[in-house]
């Protein structure tokens, strides 16, 4: 029954109102139902709907699912479907010389080929038949044939190729078709003619790999030996909103939740919207310098207090993030992290916001800065920056960006009685309370709320006297108050988890490393080239201020450093600053993730 | 905590920290109405809190004796919108300035009206940067010349009540320094108020813009240049209580009453719950000399407040839902085990 491989990527590519990001959701989740692991990736315009046929217009959605550890979306694609001539111009490089590129010949005409810059029709080009198994279908034909009785208009219709091109795929996999048609169910529940009519086509679809003519080759990927445990897919942004409520419950503290409305960060705001339900408030404010102000008026009422946002929005609060370190409250601000600089590539992955972070405010004004790696792990280190916070007193920035923002994984979903507790720093009314009062051995100051007999307090922007909390311009003390700031975010270090070499040789010729999404990419290129003989590691940190304690003993004991980031070269410059290592760099900024053989060629160069 | 309390002074909700405000000043006489509100209303230091943003008028938390923050430029009501909506429990209070809550905050401003969240916004107009040395502020009269107009301004003054009454404030009202029995009055109804109350204060600032609001304060001139509002009466003014203001053609206009008393027929008839007409009389804008000013409260609805709806969405989504447990939340609708 057809080949078998180890994984396969497949990748659907259309117009911006084709369908193509749910045919990609249904998918992948399939997919992950039937027992594989999974990586995907959306790429989709800044445009809602773009004129159709154009090349800026095309939305893509890419998933790999495999039974090894599927650590990135892949490189190069299996299975290309291209629904109009844009589409297959912007994606056709990415397409394996002897993949299967699945096209709707219907909308290769005149109009579409002249949109997409192409002078001829390339299904017609020997060279591309050569080169992958073309199968050149009329699908928008098909589906209004599939759809003859149906009372939806032409349109309608149409818009459930995407369906069609979806049966087709699962038929290529050997998919179960059930799965998939529950899916479709729930999405269109209170619409049976949409419903009844998707249904068709995705069976249309379907059959269509029995009956045609030409053959269509049936490939065979076996499933991941996943742990044992429920499961579900998780994107990023999902991660984060959950991680966020359970924080919530797992400390006792009420949750605020405010945040304007920004790509990729949205997606945070309407979960958090969603889970009212769950004794959450969950607002969206004027600005994002009314999001993270009015998280500190929320802190400063004894809530946990989260804004989400991207790196235009993080920028905006910059000076409210000096009034939160400077008044020591607990905020959270989650960056996830787009291509800029300005409105940039704001539907493009990049991690160029790790200086702003670090630095990004006037004056002396450290914080705690953390990353999270894949997708899911932004549930846990969401609920690590609540606990860093609440328990330090201090700010805490987490960046995360758009590839793990709109990525999905499967994941095994924690029992909820595991997940660690932890003790809030309150002020629990012992004696008299003064706001820079400090625990001895974090330095943090103790919590405070309005409401508390006996400890009304003033904090705010102006310089305070240590201790006392009152207004000081005293050059010693300020020069004191500034240093503790400082040390009160260094002493963190005794409070997270030591640096360990996370994939391959525990010390050798070279360390890969890297923080946020190049995660998978690293992994599986270390994992490569471990097996292939290499004395290499994979280091990646997500505490990035400060650093885990042993970072610099870690890196140490690799005769090379290669620093591998989405930017021009931000952790590598922290790397230096902090440790005076020597570190090579790779950097790439095109909006599109590092591929795992760019960097393999990186580390081979370093490893001669 | 009602039966516990302690019937406190004034004097108990000021702070350990000398006021320094310039000698003079006309904040001194507000933070003195305030503290005497507050322990007349019956709360406890510890209730209580105060934002304020930058400017003279922000030092104010220092010297109360309750919880407060003095915070950054403008953002004083989104600060306090936080807390409010977490903390429906705490009286809030917001004091801001001109240039702090006008222009930096206008945003910030508009936006904590329209959604009527429960603090009282006292802004302190003394119509200049005080802090930063005497620049124009957004309430500044047009050409004033200040150090950063030497050759005057160039730009309109603010109306802060009609933007207030715009941005959808329920209780809107103008008192001034100086008239402290009506300033405590004022603030007192903007506490018991249940929203936002917007409260602009006129304060002579002696230093950068001494005299600003003479006319109005000036026991001689006050008469003719003043009239202060009140509910359900008709608005008459003057030396000899001889002026009123008339509705002609949708507008306002002064006459004068008949020596028999007898009031016109088209006399403005002030009343609180109208946003028609207390955007009409807030139109009352020009100078002090031609254009009698109005003192009081503008306006005054009943509407649900930001935080109440936000606590009651929660209730129905709570009843809608269920009781649903963390665990089942990680679930999500689509989960599948494996073996």
């Amino acid at each position: 029954m057809g080949e078998e491989r180890p994984s396969v990527t497949v990748r659907f590519a259309g117009d911006s109102g084709d369908g193509m990001q749910l045919a990609g959701i249904n998918f992948s989740f399939e997919s992950a139902l039937e027992g594989h692991d999974i990586a995907t990736f959306p790429d989709y315009p800044a445009e809602i709907r773009a004129p159709r046929g154009t090349l800026y217009g095309v939305s893509g959605f890419q998933v790999r699912f495999g039974k090894e550890e599927i650590l990135t979306s892949g490189d190069e694609v299996d299975v290309l479907v291209a629904m109009n001539p844009a589409a297959l111009k912007r994606t056709l490089h990415l397409l394996k010389e002897g993949g299967i590129l699945i096209a709707d010949s219907d909308a290769f005409d005149a109009k579409n080929l002249r949109l997409a810059g192409y002078e001829f029709n390339p299904l017609e080009d020997e060279i591309l038949k050569q080169k992958y198994r073309v199968l050149s279908l009329p699908i928008t034909s098909l589906v209004r044939e599939a759809l003859k009785d149906s009372p939806l208009s032409v349109k309608a219709k149409d818009r459930t190729r995407n369906m069609f091109v979806l049966g087709l795929v699962f038929w290529i996999f050997g998919r179960d078709l059930n799965i998939a048609k529950e899916l479709i169910k729930k999405k269109f529940a209170n619409k049976p003619d949409v419903l009844d009519a998707n249904l068709k086509v995705l069976e249309a679809g379907y059959y269509l790999g029995e009956t045609m003519d030409i053959e269509v080759p049936k490939i065979k990927v076996a499933k991941a030996s996943l742990p044992r445990g429920r499961y579900r897919t998780i994107t990023g942004n999902q991660a984060t909103a959950l991680g966020l409520v359970t924080a919530s419950k797992l400390s006792g503290l009420p949750l605020y939740f405010v945040s304007y409305p920004i790509t990729p960060a949205s997606d945070i705001l309407h979960d958090m919207a969603k889970y009212r339900y769950m004794d959450i408030v969950a607002i969206q404010a004027e600005d994002e310098i009314a999001a993270i102000s009015s998280a500190i008026g929320a802190a400063f009422g004894g809530s946990i207090a989260v804004t989400a946002t991207s790196g235009p929005g993080l920028s905006l609060m910059s000076e409210a993030l000096g009034l939160a370190v400077m008044t020591e409250l607990p905020v959270i601000v989650i960056d996830v992290q787009r291509a800029g600089p300005s409105t940039g590539m704001p539907t493009k992955p990049e991690q160029a916001d790790l200086l702003q972070a670090m630095f990004g405010r006037h004056g002396e004004a450290p914080l705690i800065v953390l990353a999270s790696a894949t997708p899911a792990d932004n549930f846990y280190m969401a609920i690590e920056a609540v606990r860093l916070a609440t328990t330090h007193i201090t700010p805490v920035i987490l960046l995360s960006d758009l590839y793990l923002a709109n990525g999905a994984e499967p994941w095994i979903i924690p029992n909820v009685e595991t997940l660690p507790k932890w003790e809030p720093h309150l002020w629990k009314g012992n004696g008299e309370y003064k706001p820079y009062m400090r625990d001895e051995e974090t330095l943090a100051r103790w919590w405070a709320i309005p409401g508390m007999e006996g400890a009304q307090h003033v904090v705010g922007g102006l310089e305070k006297e240590d201790v006392t909390g009152n207004v000081s311009y005293d050059p010693l003390n300020h020069e004191k108050m500034v240093k503790l700031r400082l040390e009160k975010v260094k002493r963190v270090a005794e409070d997270i988890p030591l640096q360990e070499v996370n994939t391959g040789k525990e010390e050798g010729d070279l360390a890969i490393v890297g923080w946020g999404s190049t995660y998978g990419v690293i992994r599986s290129v270390v994992k490569q080239l471990v097996e292939e003989g290499y004395s290499v590691g994979h280091v990646h940190i997500k505490y990035l201020n400060p650093f885990p304690k042993n970072l610099k003993d870690v890196l140490t004991r690799f005769k090379k450093i290669l620093v591998v980031e989405m930017n021009m070269g931000q952790l590598a410059f922290l790397l230096r600053g902090t440790f005076l290592l020597d570190v090579h760099q790779f950097n790439k900024v095109q909006g599109v993730p590092i591929t795992e053989r760019e960097l393999k060629q990186t580390a081979l160069k370093l490893l001669k | 905590m009602a039966d516990t309390k302690i019937a406190l002074k004034p004097a108990d909700f000021q702070s350990s920290q000398e006021p320094r405000w310039c000698p003079g000043c006309g904040d001194y006489a507000i933070l003195k109405q305030v503290q005497t509100v507050l322990a007349e209303k019956g709360y406890q230091p510890h209730e209580v809190v105060f934002f304020s943003g930058i400017g003279c008028s922000s030092r104010f938390p220092y010297y109360m004796n309750t919880y407060g923050m003095h915070t950054i430029h403008g953002r004083a009501p989104a600060i306090a919108t936080g807390l409010k909506v977490m903390r429906p429990d705490l009286s809030v209070w917001v004091i801001t300035g001109d240039g702090d809550a006008l222009a930096i905050g206008g945003n910030h401003l508009i936006h904590a009206l329209r959604r009527n969240v429960d603090m009282n916004i006292l802004l302190f107009n003394n119509e200049i940067y005080g802090l930063t040395k005497g620049q124009y502020s957004p309430t500044s009269e047009l050409y004033k010349v200040t150090k950063s107009s030497p050759w005057g301004t160039a730009e309109s003054p603010f109306n802060p009540v009609l933007l207030a009454l715009s941005a959808g404030a329920t209780f809107v009202a103008r008192t001034i320094d100086r008239e402290v029995k009506h300033q405590r009055d004022i603030l007192k109804q903007a506490d018991d108020h249940k929203g936002v109350s917007f409260v602009e204060i006129y304060q002579n600032c002696n230093v950068f813009n001494d005299g600003a609001f003479a006319d109005f304060t000036d026991k001689k001139k006050q008469p003719e240049t003043t009239i202060f509002l009140k509910h359900g009466e008709p608005a008459i003014f003057g030396t000899n209580r001889d002026k009123c203001l008339v509705v002609e053609n949708g507008k306002l206009k002064v006459a004068h009453i008949k020596p028999d008393g007898e009031l016109p027929e088209n006399v403005y008839v002030h009343d609180e719950t109208s946003l028609e007409k207390a955007l009409l009389v807030a139109t009352l804008f020009g100078p002090a000399d031609q254009v009698p000013r109005p003192f009081g409260i503008f306006y005054r609805v009943t509407k649900p407040t930001y935080e109440e709806q936000l606590r009651q969405q929660r209730e129905r989504a709570k009843r809608k839902m269920g009781e649903v447990s963390l665990q089942d939340l990680l679930y999500g609708s689509e989960t599948w085990q494996v073996k």
